[in-house]
């Protein structure tokens, strides 16, 4: 009896890129949804306290933080808690000038919504945050926010003293 | 994306004039929340302070400021018109002072309670007017609200 057999060819048969499209838009979006834009490297610790009555920071491009806590570094720059303003530490002197520069850089319309975040550690001193404020006072930055994280429903996270 | 929040606060504009405070009449409208460098409270009436724990700040306060002593406040409720109290909501001042040692965490922890001690007042009103929580207004029933309980939260220079 006649057989028709199919002439299997000899090489193997190339790798299929049908779905290289896939993995390139796969890979693609995993690293859009995962990556955040790059704020600031935090050279002092911060463990922000909590509260209840807090609002939200709408206007990021409107907004300047100052963060205060004992340094990363202790090597170089001791236990004491420390002002940070963008990438560096900075003594008290240089806050003015700071506020100053990050208000000229929005637009003037918005100038008055200008705030000043600050992200301060729960075991910072109110000497230091006063200091602050007092600069800030001078530099006329008036509208400020202490940045919390939001309490959980249970009275003692609020309560609690740790 | 991580949206920043936290306690609002305006400060006042920077003067090098001490603010006088020893009249009779603004003793009995200012409320003074002084934290020591202990984390130890002494909460009251300017004159009568006692030493409280962090969550009895928030009913004296209310009581404080919804004295309504001279009767002028027409919307507030369950006042309890004592003499010696405030005279009113737009006249209570709520003071706070701390000292350089007071820790971050139990300040902001008592601004906390105060600015919940007017959000409780606020928004018995504004169930009351408009059948909502106050921060479920609009801007302009929030307006008239806030009119009613303006927030005077002012704080003094570290002892």
């Amino acid at each position: 009896m006649a057989q028709i057999r199919k002439k299997k060819s000899k090489e193997t048969p190339p790798v299929s890129t049908a779905s290289l499209p896939d993995i390139v838009f796969m890979l693609l979006f995993f690293f859009m949804v995962t990556t955040t834009m790059r704020e600031v490297t935090l050279l002092v610790n911060v463990k922000k306290p909590t509260a209840t009555e807090i609002q939200k920071l709408d206007r990021k491009d409107l907004t300047t933080y100052i963060y205060l806590g004992s340094p990363k570094d202790t090597v170089n720059y001791g236990t004491e808690p420390r002002i940070q303003l963008d990438d560096q530490l900075a003594s008290l002197g240089d806050v003015q000038a700071f506020v100053i520069l990050k208000r000229e850089e929005i637009d003037p319309t918005e100038q008055p919504k200008f705030t000043v975040s600050i992200k301060a550690d729960n075991d910072v001193k109110m000497g230091l945050v006063s200091d602050l404020k007092e600069e800030l006072r001078k530099a006329q930055a008036l509208k400020i926010c202490y940045s919390t994280n939001p309490a959980g429903d249970k009275p003692e996270d609020l309560y609690k003293i740790y | 994306m991580d949206v920043d929040k936290g306690l609002m606060v305006k400060l006042p504009p920077w003067t090098d004039v001490p603010p006088d405070e020893n009249n009779e009449n603004k003793k009995r409208n200012t409320f003074i929340v002084l934290v020591n460098a202990n984390n130890e409270l002494l909460v009251g009436r300017k004159g009568d302070e006692k030493v409280m724990q962090l969550d009895e700040i928030r009913p004296a306060a209310v009581s404080f400021i919804n004295n309504n002593g001279d009767g002028s406040c027409t919307e507030c409720q369950g006042s309890n018109k004592d003499p010696r109290s405030s005279e009113n909501p737009s006249k209570a001042i709520i003071s706070i002072q701390h000292d350089r040692g007071t820790s971050y965490q139990i300040y902001v922890k008592v601004r906390n309670e105060l600015l919940a001690a007017y959000t409780e007042l606020r928004d018995d009103v504004s169930v009351r007017k408009f059948g909502a929580a106050f921060k479920d207004l609009p801007e302009n029933k929030q307006e008239i609200v806030a009119e009613i309980y303006p927030q005077f939260i002012s704080e003094a220079e570290p002892l």
